[in-house]
């Protein structure tokens, strides 16, 4: 029930429109993108897979701003680790 | 120290319990062999104890490791079988022909022991193409050159149509011992380090989408492959190696956990140390298996003195079959008879015997 | 793997780990719970739970539609498979759970032809490709699996098969959620929301969640980052007094859900007025069946299943493992009568349930496991690596 992988839609197939090639790392298969038929998906766009179906397109933008919530936190630690660290050496 | 409390008396007394029924005679409750029986985790091993090594038991038996070792007028020898019913027959990389070779040679190198001669007993379908018996055939003539050994002797049985999936393969292997050194998971001991010989998993991922029923396409071929001379490589380069193990059916994870059982010592693998295949890790992420679980046709786990990592791990890489081969783990005292595992992320969790075969989940 | 590695980052972890543990109040304890059995999988695969300080506690929810499939339906399945000529088709995750009489590996022992598929189209495809067998898919799952086995069914129609069918087992999370809420021994401080059912229902349905019921819920991603994030992020509302629906997972879950699987459930699927859930009872409306315009395409009709009611052994407290009231090792028959291979109840059928779970896992106790793991790491790597502290 919850196991979705993101992949890329490498080609959506010519004679059925409602299908996908879509690559995991490497690994390819066809699934079916009729779920996202209020959407324009097209080769590149990243896709989340679950049996054999894509659910959802993944939004870019959020995952990048994801990341960057991510990344600061990253940051902010590592920072207060050094500061730390510093404060320490004085 | 986060997310650690001692556990109450309640939850010791029922861990001990747990490791009470664990520790018990092996019993199969099952009243007719299923699928689980033959995938190489927890239902197989009970088989094994609970049937076979019952009515059977001898000395020779009870190590339960890859080959049979003995000494026959001065000479140490060992004595190994297999059989291949792999589904399908061809895929890319090889056919059963190839596994039934080089598995059997393989179960002799990883005893210590230069593999001399097979038996190769078929099973043949009625109904079978006799151009696909000449394709497997002329691999297996192939393989056996490549792994310098003869087969000598062999025996055909054709049943009825609906039977043998096409073709079964039985093969038995003799090698002679030229190591002086003892092999075998009796010496493992903590401070030991695990190496694995190459990228795990090719092979089961491999077959089972060539099985065609996951309509996933990849550019994975099996690993299989002769690993005599790659052992000789290695037993050659240092003294250090406790025991050796053909990493096939339960993959990595449960060789780690026979190994584990057997010494009585705990096993903890990083899980970044260990080496997948892109395509591997893809198709599994997707089918929501776990890699460590799958098998192998070509690679081997190496236990060896710690002290001797280095040279072990650079004997290995120095031959072509070891190229990818890195130390995935060490052996330690605590808690005995587990196989941890150091995740990516940062946790820890154990890695037990699965039940069956991995099977892909949706959940 | 994009959209995966970076949601595994270790040293992110050790961050977020440090926010979570500063907004702790000494001396109380947090208690959330994760709904969906994927999400138990993550904290388990991934060590999560190192990353938590002592005082959050994470109470595995019910949220595992494969463990709580009641053994009569099992039972169900198996009579279906044993009709002349059907090929059955069915999930991975099913084929060890037992029935009455044993599990589907015990059923194709003794005769039976139930395959593995990994999409209900695989299925389809086996019935066009088998004209003289009828092939049924077992259909379990929640929403997020639902809109897959409606767009089988349409297709089929579409495409005017007759030798198929679906055993119908979707059952749907709002209900599951509301008997946690309603059941009076629990105490929960907030909910890790299930990321993927919300890409098909949308985060709006759990709305009287923080409503009525005052709990923060956030809707999360399955890597484990995805989860510190969501239980810093309900550590904050916490500790501002809020209690929202936030969604963590805003990469793959759109707010107003995925209307096109929507529509398509409702199209071919109809909620039966109740459901038995193994280990929580009845629940009213919580399951689906196919819709009677589509009754050439519903098993249960086809096949006259006995529908008989099969009790759980008495022995059994998966319902109170289930909504957190027992730990796993306070179950009498835990790791004895019921272990992962003979498991009793539903906690211990799936890897993802409490019990195997925790028995895979908590087997050695924890303080062990960590030390002996740490010792080796720092050997192995050669460097200190930092530990959350």
């Amino acid at each position: 029930m919850c196991l979705g992988i993101p992949g890329e839609v490498i080609e959506i197939l010519a004679d059925r429109p409602d299908l996908a090639r879509v690559d995991v790392s490497g690994v390819k298969r066809a699934i079916n993108i009729g779920l996202l038929s209020e959407e324009t998906v097209e080769p590149g766009d990243w896709v989340l897979i679950h049996v054999g179906f894509a659910l959802s397109k993944i939004d870019e933008a959020e995952a990048k701003a994801a990341m960057e919530f991510l990344e600061s936190i990253g940051k902010a630690y590592d920072d207060e680790i050094a500061a730390l660290r510093e404060s320490e050496i004085l | 120290m986060t997310g650690i409390s001692a556990p109450s008396d309640r939850e010791q007394q029922v861990l001990d319990r747990i490791e009470r029924v664990r520790k018990r005679r092996a019993k199969v409750k099952e009243e007719r062999i299923t699928l689980s029986h033959g995938s190489g985790g927890k239902a197989t091993h009970t088989l094994i104890e609970a049937v076979f090594l019952e009515a059977f038991r001898n000395p020779l038996l009870e190590p339960l490791e890859d080959a049979a070792t003995f000494t026959v007028d001065g000479g140490r020898m060992a004595l190994t079988t297999d059989s291949y019913v792999v589904s399908p027959i061809f895929f890319p990389g090889g056919n059963i022909g190839d596994l039934a070779v080089n598995g059997t040679v393989n179960d002799l190198a990883v005893s210590g022991a230069r593999p001399l001669y097979l038996t190769a007993g078929f099973i043949l379908e009625e109904g079978f193409p006799v151009a696909d018996l000449l394709r497997i055939v002329e691999s297996m003539r192939d393989a056996a050159t490549a792994a310098d050994v003869s087969i000598v002797t062999g025996d055909t049985k054709v049943v009825q149509r609906g039977k043998a999936d096409g073709c079964y393969i039985n093969t038995a292997g003799v090698g002679v011992i030229e190591y002086p050194g003892r092999l075998g998971v009796a010496t493992v001991r903590p401070g030991d380090v695990v190496l694995v010989s190459g990228p795990i998993g090719d092979h089961g991922i491999t077959v089972m989408l060539a099985r065609g029923e996951l309509d996933i396409e990849a550019d994975l071929e099996s690993d299989t492959a002769p690993v005599h001379e790659l052992v000789a490589t290695l037993l050659a380069a240092t003294p250090g190696v406790r025991a050796m193990r053909d990493a096939t059916r339960g993959g990595v994870a449960t060789i780690l956990n026979e190994v584990a059982q057997a010494a009585d010592v705990a096993v903890v693998v990083d899980e970044d140390a260990v080496p997948v295949g892109k395509e591997v890790r893809g198709a599994s992420e997707l089918l929501g298996i776990d890699p460590l679980y799958v098998a192998c046709e070509g690679r081997i786990v190496a236990i060896v003195d710690g002290a001797e990592a280095e040279t072990a791990l650079a004997a290995m890489r120095g031959h072509p079959l070891g190229a990818s081969a890195a130390i995935i783990g060490r052996v330690k005292a605590d808690p005995p008879g587990l196989v941890l595992l150091n995740t990516v992320f940062g946790g820890t969790r154990i890695c037990d015997l699965l039940v069956g075969d991995p099977l892909p989940r949706i959940c | 793997m994009r959209y995966v590695d970076e949601f595994r980052d270790a040293d992110t972890a050790r961050a977020l780990s440090a926010k979570i543990a500063g907004l702790c109040e000494p001396g109380r304890e947090y208690k959330f719970m994760e709904v969906c059995g994927g999400h138990t999988h993550t904290i388990y695969k991934h060590g999560l739970e190192d990353y938590l300080p002592e005082n959050i506690t994470l109470v595995h929810g019910p949220g595992c539609p494969v463990c709580v499939i009641p053994m009569g339906r099992i039972d169900d399945s198996i009579h279906i498979a044993r009709q002349p000529d059907v090929l059955m088709t069915s999930f991975g995750d099913m084929m060890r759970v037992p029935g009455s009489g044993g599990n589907f590996f015990d059923s194709n022992a003794e005769g039976t032809n139930i395959r593995m598929v990994y999409s209900p189209l695989d299925s389809l495809k086996i019935a066009r490709q088998n004209p003289d067998k009828h092939v049924v898919f077992m259909a379990i799952g929640f929403e997020t699996t639902a809109p897959s086995t409606a767009m089988t069914v349409l297709r089929a129609a579409k495409e005017g098969i007759e030798n198929f069918s679906i055993f119908c087992n979707h059952i749907t999370i709002i209900p599951a959620i509301k008997a946690i809420l309603d059941s009076p021994d629990l105490r929960l401080d907030g909910f890790i929301g299930p990321g993927h059912v919300s890409t098909v229902i949308g985060c709006r349905p759990y709305e009287f969640i923080a409503g009525e019921y005052g709990k923060p819920i956030v809707v999360a991603g399955f890597e484990p980052l995805d989860i510190l994030q969501s239980i810093y992020m309900l550590m904050l509302q916490l500790r501002d007094g809020r209690s929202e629906v936030e969604n963590q997972y805003s990469r793959v879950v759109p707010w107003e859900g995925n209307l096109t699987a929507l529509r398509v459930i409702a199209e071919t699927m109809e909620l039966r007025p109740y459901f038995e859930w193994r280990g929580l009872g009845f629940i009213s409306h919580s399951a689906l069946r196919v819709r009677p315009e589509y009754e050439r395409f519903d098993a249960e009709l086809k096949f006259d299943v006995p529908g008989v009611r099969v009790a759980d052994p008495k022995a059994c407290q998966c319902g109170e493992v289930l909504k957190g009231v027992l730990k796993p090792w306070e179950c009498k028959v835990f790791g004895t009568a019921c272990t992962p291979e003979t498991p009793i109840g539903t906690c211990m059928v799936s890897p993802e349930g409490a019990c195997a779970a925790y028995y895979n896992f908590g087997r050695f106790t924890r303080t062990r496991v960590r030390e002996a793991s740490l010792a080796t790491v720092d050997e192995l790597a050669g460097s200190a690596r930092r530990v959350p502290s």
